[in-house]
C-alpha cells in the first residue's frame, strides 16, 4: 500500500466524523495560527524599520545639545552646538557626505483663505541630501536666499495638499505667522515615520530665515541650532564617525578634559533597529507560549486516536484478518493522525494569513508572513502528529486478529 | 470433483490457553486434510474446540503444538507479518457479523483485500464488480452496508472473500445473524461456489446449515470425533454425536 492510499483511507475515515475531526483539529488550527501571527507581527515590525532605514538613506547621526548637563556644570554658559560646528566638521572630518544645522520650531501658515499649523525646519540644502528627499516640483534654496535669509519656503506634501489642493503651488505666496513666503520647492511625499508621525507635515525655510523671524535668536548663544544631522558615507563605519565627532566638537567647543560631552549623538538606524529587535523578541516570546497551544492540540489529538482506536477495534481485526499487517495498521492510523495535524496546520495557515490581513488593512499594523515560518509550522504539526499519534496506532497495531474480531 | 491436490492438513495439531492458575486444552491432538475443492462444515458445541481450529487454518492464531499446512505452506511456522499475507493471498474469510466498513460501498468494501495484496491497483475495480457479479450484486456497487439487506450484506462480504482469488473461503457462522429464508439463499451461493470449483470450509452449530457441505467434521473437548462425507452418511445425525461423546 502507498502513501497516497494510507492518505485516502485517513482522510475517508476523518470525512466519516466530520464534526469530531474539526473539534480535534481546533487545537492545532488555533496553536499554528497563534504562533504564525505572534511571528508575522514581529517580522513585520523588523521590514517596517528596514523599510524606514533605506528610506533615511543609513548611515544618519543625530547631533543635540545635551540639556542635561548645564545642570550637571552648573556654570551657566555652557557651548552649544551652532551651524558654524555643521560647516566646519563637513569640510574636517573625513567620511561625512553631510552635516545639516537644523533650527526647529512652529508656524501658522496661511494662504488664501486657508490655514494650517506646520513644524517648520531652518536649514540649508544639506538637508535634502542627510534626509535622503528630493522634490516633487520645484527648486532648493539658492546661496542667496540662504546667506541673506530670504522669505522662500519648501513645503511638504500635506501641506500643498491642505493649501493648494490640486493647484500649482509653486511661486503661490503664503503668510508664515506675520510674514510672506513665497513657495519654491515641493517635496516628495514620505508617509508617516516608525512612531506614527506624519513626516510630510513640514515646511523648510533658509536657517537665517527661522532664526531671525520665527524661533528668535538666543542671546547667549546666537548661532544655536535645535540639531544637527550628520550623513556618513557609505564606508565609514558609524562607530568611528561618533568617535572623530566627538573629539572634533569637544576641542572645537573647547570642553575641558574632566566635563562630559555637552552634545549627544544618536545613531538613527540603531535606535530603530534596536526597538524592532526588542518588538521582534517580545513577540518571539508571545510565539513561545502559543506553542503550548499546539502541544495540548497534540495531546487531543492522542486522545481522539485512543477512542478512534477502541471504537474501531473490529476494523481493525477486520483487515488483519484479510492481510494488514501490524505494520500496515500502524501505519494507518499514524497517517490518520498526521493527517489530522497537517490539515489543521494548513487551515491554521489560512487563519493566520486572514488575521495579518485584518491587522494590516483595518489596524495598520505592519506584518510579514515569512515562508520559513509557515514550513516550520506545518512540519512542527505534523511532527505533533507523529509524537502523539505513535503511541495509539501502536496499540491498534498490537492487538491480536481474533481478539479485535470477537471485541463488542 | 474433488482432486487430489491438499488445501488444509493439520498434523497432532494442539492449542492451550492459560486460564488462571489452569491451562486449557482447546484441541488435545487434530488430524485433518481438507482436499480441494471440497465443502466442509465444522461442527461442535460451544467449547468444542472447532473455533480455535478455524483460527488455527485460517492463520489467525498459532499452534502450541503441531504443525498446520496450508495449500502445502508450514503455516505453523511463520511470523505475524507472513501469516498476514497468507491470510491475504490464501483465504477469503466470511463471518457471522459480516464485519463490512459501514459508511463504505459495497464495492469499496469488497476492495479491501485487495489493499494489502501486491494486485496492481487498475485492477482492482474490475475484480471487486465481478465478484459482485458472482454473488448477484452488481448493480448495487455503490450502496453502503446501511441500505443493504442481512443477506445482501453477507454476499458483499462473501464477494470480499472472493476477490483475492483463495485457495479457501473459511465462513464462520455465516448464517448465524440471518433469518431461515435469507439463510437458504446464501448457502444456495456456498453450493454454487463449490460447484465451480471453491473449497469451503464452514463453521456452525446448527445442523441445517451444515446439511448443504459435503462433508461434516464433529468436535467435542478439543478432539476431532467424526468426519464424514456425504456420500457414507445418508443417515447422518449429529445428535447421536453429541450424545454419545
Amino acid at each position: 500500500m502507498n502513501l497516497l492510499q494510507l492518505f485516502r483511507i485517513a482522510f475517508t475515515a476523518l470525512k466519516l466524523n466530520v464534526l469530531r475531526s474539526v473539534l480535534t483539529m481546533l487545537g492545532i488550527i488555533i496553536g499554528v495560527s497563534a504562533v504564525i501571527v505572534m511571528v508575522s507581527i514581529g517580522e513585520g515590525a523588523k521590514a517596517e524599520v528596514d523599510k524606514q532605514i533605506e528610506a533615511m538613506g543609513g548611515n544618519i547621526l543625530l547631533l543635540y545639545n545635551d540639556w542635561n548637563d548645564r545642570m550637571a556644570g552648573g556654570t551657566g554658559a555652557v557651548a552649544k552646538l551652532t551651524d558654524g560646528h555643521a560647516a566646519m566638521m563637513e569640510q574636517e572630518i573625513f567620511g561625512i557626505d553631510a552635516a545639516t544645522p537644523i533650527v526647529r520650531s512652529n508656524a501658522q501658515i496661511v494662504a488664501g483663505p486657508l490655514n494650517w499649523r506646520a513644524q517648520v525646519e531652518g536649514t540649508n540644502n544639506g538637508y535634502f541630501i542627510t534626509r535622503n528627499w528630493d522634490l516633487a516640483m520645484g527648486r532648493q534654496f539658492t546661496a542667496q536666499e540662504l546667506q541673506s535669509g530670504e522669505t522662500v519656503v519648501v513645503i511638504g506634501k500635506i501641506i500643498r495638499d491642505e493649501l493648494f489642493g490640486a493647484s500649482d503651488p509653486i511661486g503661490q505666496t503664503v503668510r508664515v505667522n506675520n510674514f510672506n513666503a513665497t513657495v519654491i520647492g515641493v517635496l516628495e511625499e514620505k508617509g508617516p515615520d516608525s512612531r506614527g508621525d506624519e513626516q510630510d507635515d513640514v515646511v523648510v525655510m533658509p536657517l537665517k530665515t527661522v532664526r531671525t523671524r520665527i524661533s528668535g535668536v538666543s542671546r547667549n548663544n546666537p548661532d544655536q541650532v535645535s540639531y544637527l544631522e550628520v550623513k556618513g558615507a557609505d564606508n565609514v563605519s558609524m562607530n568611528y564617525l561618533k568617535d572623530e565627532i566627538t573629539s572634533y566638537l569637544r576641542q572645537a567647543m573647547s570642553v575641558r578634559q574632566d566635563q562630559n560631552d555637552p552634545f549627544r549623538i544618536r545613531d538613527m538606524a540603531e535606535t530603530l533597529e534596536s526597538r524592532a529587535e526588542t518588538q521582534a523578541i517580545f513577540n518571539r516570546l508571545l510565539a513561545a507560549v502559543a506553542s503550548v497551544s499546539l502541544v495540548v492540540g497534540g495531546i487531543g489529538i492522542m486522545n481522539i486516536m485512543m477512542v478512534s482506536v477502541t471504537e474501531r477495534t473490529r476494523e481493525i481485526g477486520l483487515r488483519m484478518a484479510i492481510g494488514a499487517k501490524p505494520d500496515d495498521i500502524l501505519n494507518q492510523f499514524l497517517v490518520e493522525a498526521i493527517a489530522l495535524c497537517a490539515l489543521g496546520g494548513m487551515i491554521g495557515i489560512g487563519l493566520a494569513y486572514a488575521i495579518t490581513r485584518i491587522m494590516e488593512t483595518s489596524y495598520g499594523m505592519a506584518t510579514l508572513i515569512n515562508p520559513e515560518i509557515v514550513v516550520i509550522s506545518i512540519g512542527f504539526s505534523a511532527l505533533i502528529g507523529v509524537f502523539f499519534g505513535y503511541y495509539p496506532a501502536l496499540k491498534a497495531s498490537r492487538l491480536q486478529p481474533i481478539d479485535a474480531l470477537r471485541y463488542e | 470433483m474433488t482432486s487430489n491436490r491438499s488445501v488444509i492438513r493439520t498434523e497432532g495439531i494442539k492449542k492451550a490457553y492459560q486460564m488462571g492458575e489452569e491451562v486449557l486444552w482447546a484441541l488435545q491432538g487434530v488430524d485433518t486434510h481438507i482436499d480441494q475443492g471440497e465443502f466442509v462444515a465444522v461442527m461442535g458445541p460451544s467449547g468444542s474446540g472447532k473455533s480455535t481450529y478455524m483460527n488455527m487454518i485460517g492463520c489467525l492464531d498459532v499452534v502450541s503444538e503441531g504443525r498446520v499446512f496450508l495449500d502445502d505452506i508450514e503455516v505453523s511456522s511463520l511470523k505475524p507479518d507472513e501469516l498476514a499475507t497468507v491470510r491475504n493471498q490464501k483465504i477469503g474469510f466470511v463471518f457471522q457479523q459480516f464485519n463490512l466498513l459501514a459508511r463504505t460501498s459495497a464495492l469499496d468494501n469488497v476492495i479491501l483485500p485487495l489493499l494489502y495484496s501486491q494486485i496492481p491497483d487498475s485492477e482492482w475495480k474490475s475484480r471487486a464488480m465481478h465478484c459482485l457479479e458472482l454473488v448477484g450484486l452488481a448493480e448495487r456497487s455503490g450502496h453502503q452496508p446501511s441500505q443493504l439487506s442481512g443477506g445482501q450484506q453477507q454476499r458483499v462480504a462473501i464477494a470480499r472473500a472472493l476477490v483475492n482469488d483463495p485457495v479457501m473461503i473459511l465462513a464462520d457462522e455465516p448464517t448465524g445473524a440471518l433469518d431461515t429464508h435469507t439463510t437458504e439463499e446464501i448457502m444456495t451461493l456456498f453450493t454454487e461456489l463449490n460447484d465451480q470449483g471453491k473449497t469451503i470450509v464452514l463453521v456452525t452449530h446448527e445442523p441445517d446449515v451444515a446439511a448443504y457441505a459435503k462433508r461434516q467434521m464433529i468436535f467435542r473437548d478439543g478432539s476431532l470425533v467424526a468426519d464424514e462425507r456425504a456420500e457414507n452418511r445418508r443417515s447422518f445425525n449429529i445428535d447421536d454425536y453429541q450424545a454419545s461423546a
